[in-house]
């Protein structure tokens, strides 16, 4: 990040299509109907599941932002 | 349990510890090195989202209704997804238009309006004062459980000097003051603060994980064990029980989702630390990600440390938002204990300091130096430096509000939960959401629209959320809130409409965003946009259509005197400072000396723009507004500037264009510079030659008087040959650099080609009969005339007749020259029985110094005979080529056009 | 034609040495060999590059005068060519060039060329290199 330093504006970051699209996925996953689907009475590992699913959802929707925010993007569409 | 002097050395301590690191940050940048610019501490420092309420609260929450902790977080994750493109837009336009605070931000956005300003500051003071209170709260009550024997609530009030939540509340104050208004400029941010911050975002951190491994694994076998153990104790084992009598709430799952996305971004500690604070907006594409991740860490194990809890003390014995300080103290840690208990002051500390220092700036450019403005003894004339004044305020500001919080904390904070009085604070700035996000995607919304929004959904948070829980604490009867204002049951505040399906919070934000973003839409659909809303929603808008500080439209237009606009600044900025953007300007304008600016538009808003760092735009605006003579600028003036700003990008781009054909021209010329050399270099050569022969032989006739006579002459006979060659040779060049150069005399008239073939085999007749070759012209009559310089074209006959004589085999040469007509022109070929060009020199034989044959057999060529005939041909827009024999032999011929009418019809 | 060589009549050198003129311009071989043979050479003519290569590996010459820019192979070719066989590295090259640049000089040189004379040529110059490249040799 310390290379990054001299020309803000130039950096096109990660495609805001990609974005749209995680945030839509995201708003759908911890909300209902698909709330529905991880609220049932079982275990996993002996945890109960809804809070297992929401962490886990959770920790998916960072690994894969850390992965779209940190790849290096030639070119791109930053202000010509 | 823990003597109370401890807890107290302890917790000041702390606070020198962040007093230590905040001074070694603003020392570094003093120094010019800065300690926070760079994602990670960017990305820590938004943990400040995390107060003692995450803190403590969550767990209370998780105790009581299992994973309704997590909407709050789960929030900020789904709002963190868009934070490369809305949280880098807001810090794109702040950084621009130096905003301070969220009320700067809206009232910028809609023409600098100071009322709207003054609107916004009010709904954040009232609605986070809870907020704030909250802290205080937490702090005071994890200070009393440390020093309670026991865990039960010590109910004897102490006198004030002894109560150490009012201590805290003014230590607090002082570290806040030190560190948040020492520069006026708020656009220099507070790097000490942040770092500050941060590091307490560690603290926090590491804190409530070393809770919670202590109670997952150090009281339990692990968070399975924690599970199976709450399974056997009925009552917990039912709160969490997915098909318990209660349906699992969605909506207000939804509700809590939404209101936690917008807070993360408008409360006034968030819009600090995210945007005014923030260095440098490539920050957010790390910080987008790692943000989640903290709030992810720090959730973990609030479900264990909760249901643990319960477990160990049994459901409903003691207070669950006590859990994190009860738990390690009862279980034989105190030092845990003491440790989760500064990382829980971390928490309400960091998020205090931030939103006081946030709010004081608003309280204070917004609604004290509004009001001082309009003074009638105070003049923007008058001589005398504010910034002292300005400092003050802000000073006074930071110590009222926390006291206000004390206050409140004082009065109804027993009455409520942690979680209840942050979420009324979360729904307050949910209202600025719509005028906010809006404001950075839709032109069209107008100040009336914004306002009519936030008076609306504030006055509908009011009424359904804020009356309910102060009714709650006693001050208002009961029956108010159960049967409505004088028993009208439609308005009732939590059932409005006798819409009862939604618990209170829900109800309440989802009547007040209805309200607000239908007035919101509704206003700015009425009328249209004024120039000034208009020139700051272009602004706003199209923040990334600009590169950042440059070409940006000045939507100003009046006059101006340098001596007011530098009084001005002096007074508000200080001497020094207000110089600095005196120079600055100079500088880009590329003016030696301050005093011989023009006080421009350009010049008026880069003042105004410093003055809003200051006191805030909208304050700014009227400052400036008071000092120059203004036209106001309505929507013609902003189309005809945008349309002068489109003419100036319209001019860069013209002169964009002419530099890429100025490349392109220096390419060209040096190309054509690279062909000057060969063909200078190639003359050289060719002149050399004939020279070489000619001094050699004359001198080896010099040096032997005794040579034989046939000897000599046949030297002799060489050098004049030679010398003949070298005279051509230096006409063709001369010729050929004439006709390039286009300075050659043309002397154009109507040529009989037939008349004109015949007379060059005529001429070259003496040629064809020294090598014994026949030739013979086949020239039909009645052809017509063509426009064309008869000379040249004698000359280019020539060329082509002597060449082929050249390349005849000795005594059985043939040459047979056509003309015919075809179409539109004249056609002449030279056909000869020769051994014709070489397959691969027929491109090149027209190029110069390329010759044919060997070198044995044109003794006399120069290689610029060909060049030069096609150029005559080019000249007269015809053309010339080479045919070749399949049997042996070559064609050259030429075409000329007719010209039509110019020629005798047949 | 090409390639051809043509051992001319006339006297013999003084050791009845050859030289190779190695030459695409006819005039400038007529004065180069009356030059030679007044030395005493016995001369050789080629009139391209291939011929000239071709004549020194069969004939040996003494000595080469070579025209740097011959059509087909180069001069500066010739030069390499002989000077990487075993057999014709020690014969004696001239190199005769008509562009007088510094870089056509210093790839003559790069080739191998044992001098490097620019066109026009002084005639006594160049029997004077000629002499003492032969000189030198016979001290050796």
């Amino acid at each position: 990040m310390k290379g990054a330093r001299n020309r803000p504006g130039n950096d096109p970051g990660p495609r805001p299509e990609v974005l749209l699209a995680l945030f839509a996925a995201a708003l759908l996953l911890f909300n209902f109907p698909l709330l529905a689907v991880w609220n049932v009475p079982a275990t996993v590992f002996g945890l109960p599941v809804l809070p297992v699913a929401l962490f886990v959802i959770w920790a998916g929707l960072v690994a894969i932002l850390a992965m779209v925010s940190e790849r290096r993007r030639e070119g791109g569409d930053g202000p010509a | 349990m823990i003597p109370a002097p401890l807890v107290l050395a302890v917790s000041i301590g702390y606070l020198a510890l962040l007093f230590t690191i905040a001074a070694a940050a603003n020392r570094a940048a003093a120094h010019g090195r800065s300690m926070i610019s760079n994602a990670w501490v960017y990305a820590l420092s938004l943990a400040v989202y995390c107060t003692a309420w995450t803190y403590f609260g969550s767990v209370g929450r998780a105790a009581a209704g299992g994973i309704w902790f997590l909407p709050i977080y789960l929030g900020p994750m789904v709002a963190m997804l868009v934070a490369w493109i809305v949280v880098r837009k807001m810090v794109r336009i702040a950084h621009a238009h130096r905003i301070t605070s969220i009320a700067d931000f809206i009232a910028s956005r809609y023409g600098k309006s100071p009322t709207l300003a003054a609107l916004v500051t009010l709904i954040t003071v009232i609605g986070i004062i809870p907020y704030i209170a909250l802290q205080l709260k937490a702090v005071s009550a994890g200070y009393q459980i440390l020093t309670a024997s026991g865990g039960a609530t010590p109910a004897a009030a102490l006198p004030w000097w002894r109560d150490g939540t009012l201590i805290v509340t003014l230590a607090l104050a002082l570290f806040t003051i030190l560190f948040g208004t020492r520069h006026l400029d708020s656009a220099e941010r507070h790097e000490g603060m942040v770092a500050a911050i941060a590091f307490e975002s560690v603290v926090k951190l590491v804190a409530f994980l070393a809770v919670g491994l202590f109670v997952t694994y150090g009281l339990f076998g692990g968070m399975a064990d924690i599970w199976a153990k709450a399974q056997s104790v009925p009552e917990i084992a039912a709160l969490f029980s997915p098909n318990t009598s209660r349906a699992f709430d969605y909506t207000q799952w939804f509700a809590l989702t939404l209101l936690s996305m917008l807070s993360v971004l408008l409360l006034p500690r968030q819009f600090q630390m995210m945007v005014v604070e923030c260095t440098d907006e490539r920050h957010v594409r790390r910080a987008a990600w790692v943000f989640p991740a903290y709030l992810l860490a720090i959730n973990v194990f609030v479900l264990p440390v909760a249901i643990g809890g319960l477990v160990l003390f049994g459901p409903g014995r003691m207070d669950a938002e006590t859990f994190v300080l009860s738990l390690p103290l009862t279980q034989g840690a105190p030092a845990l204990a003491l440790f989760a208990y500064v990382g829980g002051l971390s928490a309400a500390t960091g998020m205090l300091i931030v939103e006081t220092i946030a709010v004081s700036t608003m309280v204070c450019n917004d609604l004290v130096m509004p009001a001082v403005l309009r003074r009638p003894g105070f003049a923007a004339r008058a001589p005398g430096d504010l910034t002292g004044l300005l400092l003050n305020i802000r000073r006074l500001a930071i110590v009222g509000v926390l006291l206000l919080g004390y206050l409140y904390f004082q009065v109804a904070g027993e009455a409520y939960a942690l979680v209840s009085i942050g979420l009324i604070s979360f729904a307050a700035v949910a209202q600025f959401g719509p005028a906010l996000l809006g404001g950075m995607y839709w032109r069209g919304a107008t100040r009336a629209g914004a306002f009519g929004g936030l008076a609306g959904g504030f006055l509908v948070w009011a009424y359904t959320l804020m009356l309910p829980s102060v009714a709650k604490s006693g001050w208002i009867p009961d029956a108010f809130v159960r049967d409505g204002p004088l028993g009208i049951a439609l308005l009732a505040p939590e059932r409005l409409l006798g819409l009862s399906a939604l618990d209170p919070l829900t109800h309440a934000l989802f009547w007040s965003l209805l309200v607000n973003i239908g007035l919101y839409v509704g206003l700015s659909l009425r009328r249209a946009p004024s120039g000034a809303e208009a020139s700051q929603a272009l602004l706003f808008v199209d923040a990334f259509a600009r590169h950042p500080g440059a070409g940006a439209p000045v939507f100003w237009r009046g006059a101006a005197r340098l001596d007011d606009l530098m009084a001005l600044a002096g007074r508000l900025l200080g001497p020094e400072r207000a110089r600095a953007v005196f120079e600055a300007h100079a500088t880009e304008t590329g003016i030696a000396d301050i005093g011989d600016l023009t006080p421009d538009a350009r010049l008026v808003e880069r003042v105004e723009r410093a003055l809003a760092g200051a006191v805030g735009s909208a304050s700014a605006r009227v400052l400036v507004a008071s000092v120059v003579d203004e036209e106001p600028v309505d929507m013609e003036d902003v189309l005809q500037i945008l349309d002068e700003a489109s003419q100036v990008r319209i001019y860069a781009h013209k002169l964009e264009a002419a530099s890429a054909e100025l490349k392109a021209a220096n390419a060209q010329l040096k190309t054509l510079d690279q062909l000057k050399d060969d063909f200078v270099s190639s003359v050289t050569h060719e002149l050399r030659t004939p020279l070489t022969s000619i001094r050699a032989l004359s001198e080896l006739m010099l040096d032997a008087p005794d040579m034989d006579e046939a000897q000599k002459a046949e030297f002799l006979r060489i050098i004049v040959a030679e010398s003949e060659r070298l005279g051509r040779l230096v006409n063709q060049v001369l010729d050929l650099a004439k006709i390039e150069s286009g300075l050659a005399d043309w002397h154009t008239a109507d040529v009989d080609l037939a008349h004109l073939v015949e007379a060059a085999v005529k001429a070259t007749g003496e040629l064809f009969r020294a090598r014994g070759a026949q030739v013979e012209a086949h020239l039909p009559q009645g052809l017509p005339t063509v426009r064309a310089d008869a000379d040249r074209l004698m000359q280019v006959l020539m060329n082509l007749l002597s060449n082929a004589a050249k390349f005849v085999p000795e005594g059985g040469g043939r040459v047979d020259v056509t003309l015919r007509r075809e179409g539109d022109s004249l056609v002449v070929a030279v056909k000869d029985n020769g051994p014709g060009v070489p397959a691969g020199e027929g491109d090149t034989i027209f190029e110069k110094f390329r010759q044919g044959g060997d070198a044995l057999s044109r003794p006399s060529g120069t290689g610029l005979g060909l060049p030069i005939s096609r150029q005559i041909v080019d000249h007269f827009g015809g053309a010339m080529w080479l045919e070749q024999e399949s049997g042996g032999g070559a064609t050259f011929a030429f075409r000329l056009p007719l010209q039509p009418g110019g020629g005798r019809t047949p | 034609m090409n390639g051809q060589v043509n051992a001319r009549a006339g006297a013999s050198g003084k050791a009845g040495e050859k030289v190779l003129i190695a030459d695409d311009e006819p005039n400038i071989v007529v004065s180069l060999e009356f030059m030679m043979k007044r030395e005493g050479f016995h001369v050789l003519v080629a009139r391209d590059g291939l011929g000239a290569l071709e004549a020194i590996r069969r004939e040996h010459p003494r000595l080469v005068l070579l025209d740097a820019t011959m059509p087909g192979m180069t001069g500066f070719d010739v030069c390499e060519a002989v000077r990487s066989d075993v057999d014709t590295r020690d014969t004696r090259i001239v190199m005769l060039t008509a562009k007088g640049r510094e870089t056509d000089k210093a790839r003559g040189v790069g080739a191998g060329a044992d001098a490097y004379v620019t066109k026009p040529f002084s005639t006594r110059d160049l029997v004077q290199t000629v002499k003492e490249m032969m000189a030198r040799d016979a001290a050796e």
